[in-house]
């Protein structure tokens, strides 16, 4: 079935999964956004200890589609992978740095003879909570502004010096940070991961000290997140991109071309709107007085965070645009047509995809059949925690 | 080594350095993930199918064991992954075709299983059913051993690359047969030689731990039940294991001959080959210096020539033989040139040197559109792609692994291999006898045993990816041409922030668990103290 797929076809197809991967990340990060908040909503040892094992049930997923988001992006479009990883090493080892340190901290906090202390661990799920979230903001919001990098296949022949893709900052993705417009999205990403958080604890806490503590949290983490969202997008329409033209796989300048990308994809357009529209509705939720659907709001705001994002990719990457734009050198911006994987290795991947639904499917029959009961005291009582 | 070699680290030492820190690690709680989960579940079948809730509480009380190390291996393989791309960037996209593939495919089909189920493994006692408990038991089981399964495949693939053609216009090689990958014979011996590994290193915690409970007269009940489990599961899994150890040697011998005469000392190869058994490598061996390789040696005759080639009079090359060329490489593949003569290192550079530069023709040809030219580049390609590596090696001698590394590497786990087969038998058979308890010597001989199967399992990963040194995949990319181009001075210190937190993270980790299993056991199965 997909052997009949053109190569490009595949191209798209998996453009649209590494989206879907990045945009469900994003949604996921609600455990890095909620660890933020640990002392922020917990003002007893019981309470943190009962806010922390909820995310603590959670946390693998994130880590997870983090780990699969990347071997995904390495199989399908592996000259990204070199390019991006090899050349902003510093950025990525800080994002990396900061995900060790959260994978150990829930299963050591509360262990004896843990060596550093509980307090240490929380330190580190919230620097894992701050640095991750607003990193990889940074990092995605590249796929916009553009990185400074060269590549050059001839290279290869170099025997002195062979590498492919060099990055011609020796600031090595550190000059990410710098750039405001990155930084907007950042920040963006930042507070969205906070308010989902706060929405799933809305939805799993059973304790009313801590949920009226949410709500307080909620409306203030929401209005900074829509600011720095909103921002980002109106420069983000207001700038220019970089196009290809695919009969000469030319790279050039466009005025306006997210917005043209917006408007010559209605469906995308559409996405995107829907994506918005259901993350205010999400967050709007909790403030209606009425307590059986008070706690529904990541319902929405979660699935809107999915098609918001992803749509912000479908921008990047289609509609003959740059994904990876070279500042240095425009002829270098990787494309989705230029950096994949052979057409063959798309064909076998995407039938490796197919499990995808089986994954969700699967997930979610778990899920429900954890999640029956909501989260509280006395649940702290028993089995494995954190 | 001294400060000054230290300092003189340049690139390709510091992200190798890098690479192996940060694999050893993750390597340290693999294997116990693997055999664990699989022994943990065994118990609870047990359980389920007695519904005696003594098995409950020994099943929970490695389960706690098992979540600790899961959390720490978790953490380290994030950091692989992403690794072959921050460091080895331009092997991510001369191979990201074929390597790429597993890597993904294991994420999708193993991670997520893993995760999933090990949540209800560890939350779900009082909220699903017991049927659906055990079955999420089994399930993180099989999703670890997924895990192992497709990594597995991509690193048997840089040890012997096949199914896949180099593509001169996308400068990378292509993947053309998916299965070939999957199921080339070093993949599968690869696989199961791994898992065993990590069965055994499974058994052999859990034997130690129990033994010494015996010894402490503690938890009696739950040490006999799980050493009888352990040393049963560990004495099949052992035997298995030296089965899969001569099919990974008799593998070497056919796809990496250099390797092969690296874990022996062997520099002159000769017909009949004996097998080491014992012995020291001279450490200030030089090639053509006409000393041998060891410096003394216990040697079963002919054995190695039997093993490797499966015929006791098989000439075996060493590794003089193998740098100097001009014998005929009866018994393993080769390239159809060097079928009646094999080339000398030199002989193979030089055409390296020719495939690299035609690679170099072939890309301007076809920028200046001229079709004879690239047709003709793309020929001289193709007749000398199998030496393309080679082109990017200084001097013969570089093909040369560092030969004691691997030799000790092999023959400490080698020697182990056969040592825990040992132990487990004397385990099962005092069992059985039921005068364990009183057999202190071996209960303490089973808890120092813990050590050294890391120690072999260790050492089994550096005879295979330090014994196929220069390359990092055979005969197509050396290490040199594979690297990134970050300044080495990033590379050491992300080297050492590695170290230093590995160090912490290891001390924690081993403290706690040492508290854990001091603590044993709590009724009803909480070991929280
Ligand atoms: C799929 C690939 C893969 C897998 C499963 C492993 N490695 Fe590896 N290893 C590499 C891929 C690799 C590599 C990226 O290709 C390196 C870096 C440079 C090189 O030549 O090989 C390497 C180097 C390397 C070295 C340094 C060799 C040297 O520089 O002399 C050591 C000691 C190890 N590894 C050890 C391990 C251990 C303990 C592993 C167990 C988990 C392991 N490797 C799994
Ligand atoms: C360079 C090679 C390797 C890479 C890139 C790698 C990558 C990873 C990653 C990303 C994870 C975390 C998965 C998650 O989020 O759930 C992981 C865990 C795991 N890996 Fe590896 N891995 C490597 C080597 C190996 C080897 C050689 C094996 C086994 C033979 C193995 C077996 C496992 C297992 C069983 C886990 C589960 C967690 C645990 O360790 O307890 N890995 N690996
Ligand atoms: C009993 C006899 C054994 C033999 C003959 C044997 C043989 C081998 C050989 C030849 C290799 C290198 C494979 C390669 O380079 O591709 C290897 C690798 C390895 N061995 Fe063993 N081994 C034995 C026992 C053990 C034991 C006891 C352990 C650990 C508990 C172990 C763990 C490993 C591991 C983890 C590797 C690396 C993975 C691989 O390449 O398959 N082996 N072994």
């Amino acid at each position: 079935m997909f052997e009949q797929l053109s190569l490009f076809g595949l191209q798209q197809y998996w453009w649209m999964i590494i989206s879907l991967l990045g945009s469900i990340l994003v949604f996921l990060m609600f455990v890095q956004g909620g660890q933020t908040l640990i002392f922020v909503l917990g003002k007893t040892e019981m309470e943190r200890k009962i806010l922390v094992n909820i995310l603590g049930r959670k946390w693998e997923f994130t880590f997870t589609t983090l780990v699969t988001f990347g071997g995904a992006f390495f199989a399908s479009f592996p000259l990204f992978y070199s390019t991006s990883f090899g050349g902003a090493y510093w950025l990525w080892m800080i994002i990396l740095f900061c995900f060790i340190f959260q994978a150990v901290s829930y299963e050591f906090r509360t262990k004896p003879g843990n060596l550093l202390g509980q307090r240490v661990y929380e330190i580190f799920l919230i620097l894992n909570g701050i640095l991750g979230t607003f990193l990889l903001g940074i990092a995605v919001a590249t796929f916009f502004t553009g990185s400074l990098f060269s590549i050059n296949k001839m290279n290869l022949s170099d025997l002195a010096a062979p590498v492919i893709s060099r990055w011609e900052s020796p600031a090595h993705g550190m000059e990410a940070v710098l750039n405001w417009k990155n930084i907007l999205l950042g920040l963006a990403v930042f507070f969205l991961s906070r308010v989902l958080g706060l929405l799933y604890f809305l939805n799993t806490v059973g304790d009313d000290n801590i949920l009226l503590r949410v709500k307080k949290q909620l409306w203030i983490n929401a209005l900074l997140f829509l600011l720095f969202f909103l921002s980002f997008i109106v420069t983000l329409f207001l700038s220019r991109g970089f196009a290809l033209n695919p009969s000469s796989g030319v790279i050039f300048i466009e005025q306006y071309k997210y917005l043209h990308n917006l408007l010559a994809m209605p469906g995308v357009f559409i996405l995107l709107a829907l994506g918005v529209v259901a993350v205010l509705t999400g967050i709007l939720f909790p403030f209606i007085e009425q307590s059986k659907i008070s706690g529904k709001g990541i319902w929405f705001a979660g699935p809107g965070t999915i098609l918001t994002v992803f749509s912000l990719f479908l921008l990047a990457g289609f509609n003959n645009t740059a994904f990876y734009p070279s500042t240095y050198d425009i002829q270098s911006s990787l494309t989705i047509r230029n950096s994949s994987s052979s057409r063959y290795t798309l064909t076998v991947m995407s039938y490796v995809s197919l499990l995808v639904p089986i994954v969700i499917v699967y997930i979610w029959y778990a899920w429900r059949s954890m999640n029956k009961v909501r989260t509280d005291a006395k649940e702290m009582e028993e089995e494995h925690l954190y | 080594m001294d400060i000054l070699t230290i300092l003189a680290f340049n690139l390709v030492d510091w992200s190798r350095a890098q690479f192996a820190l940060t694999a050893i690690f993750h390597w340290l709680f693999v294997p116990l993930t693997l055999g664990l989960s699989f022994l943990i579940a065994i118990m609870e079948s047990v359980y389920v199918k007695t519904g005696n809730p003594e098995w409950k509480r020994i099943t929970k009380f490695w389960m706690t064991l098992f979540g600790i190390n899961f959390a720490i291996g978790i953490a380290t393989g994030l950091i692989l992954e992403f690794e072959f791309g921050t460091n080895w960037s331009n092997y991510s996209w001369f191979v990201g075709d074929i390597f790429g593939a597993p890597l993904a495919t294991e994420g999708i089909m193993a991670f997520f299983l893993e995760a999933t189920f090990v949540a209800v493994m560890f939350f779900g006692w009082n909220k699903v059913g017991k049927g659906f408990h055990l079955t999420s038991t089994w399930l993180t089981a099989v999703g670890a051993n997924l895990s192992a399964l497709w990594i597995l495949v991509a690193n048997a693939w840089m040890q012997y690359p096949v199914g896949m053609q180099f593509n001169p216009d996308t400068a990378r090689n292509e993947m053309m047969n998916f299965w070939e990958v999957l199921l080339s014979p070093v993949a599968i011996n690869k696989f199961f030689h791994t898992v065993l590994s990590g069965y055994v290193t499974g058994a052999v915690f859990m034997t130690g731990v129990s033994a010494w409970f015996l010894l402490k007269k503690r938890e009696t009940l739950l040490a006999q039940r799980s050493i009888l489990t352990g040393s049963a599961f560990g004495l099949v899994s052992a035997i298995l294991l030296a089965v899969s150890g001569d099919g990974s040697a008799y593998n070497v011998a056919q796809k990496q001959p250099m390797k092969l005469a690296a874990m022996e000392g062997l520099y002159q190869g000769k017909k009949g080959t004996g097998l080491v058994v014992f012995g020291f490598p001279a450490p200030d061996k030089k090639i053509h210096d006409g000393k041998d390789g060891l410096t003394a040696r216990v040697e079963i005759p002919k054995i190695l020539s039997l093993l490797g080639y499966r015929d006791k009079n098989a000439f075996v090359p060493g590794i003089e033989d193998i740098v100097d060329g001009g014998y005929k490489p009866e018994y393993y593949p080769v390239p159809f040139a060097e079928k009646e003569k094999a080339f000398s290192a030199s002989e193979k550079i030089r055409r390296g040197k020719i495939a690299v530069s035609a690679l170099k023709d072939f890309r301007n040809a076809r920028k200046n559109g001229d079709r004879t030219k690239v047709i003709a580049a793309d020929s001289i390609l193709k007749t000398n792609f199998n030496w393309f590596g080679y082109g990017y090696l200084k001097s013969p001698e570089d093909i040369i692994p560092n030969v004691p590394v691997t030799f000790y590497s092999f023959h400490i786990m080698v020697g182990l291999g056969f040592f825990f087969i040992l132990l487990f038998a004397l385990l099962l058979f005092h069992y059985f006898k039921k005068n364990l308890g009183k057999k202190n010597h071996l209960l303490r001989l089973a808890l120092w045993t813990i050590p050294l199967v890391y120690l072999a399992s260790e050492a089994g990963w550096v005879v295979a990816e330090v014994g196929r040194q220069p390359w990092a995949i055979q005969n197509l990319l050396p290490d040199v041409a594979a690297v990134s181009m970050v300044d080495s001075t990033s590379v050491m210190i992300t080297f050492i922030l590695f170290a230093v937190i590995f160090a912490i993270l290891l001390t924690a980790e081993l403290m706690i668990m040492i508290r854990q299993i001091k603590a044993g056991p709590k009724e009803g199965g909480t070991t929280n103290v």
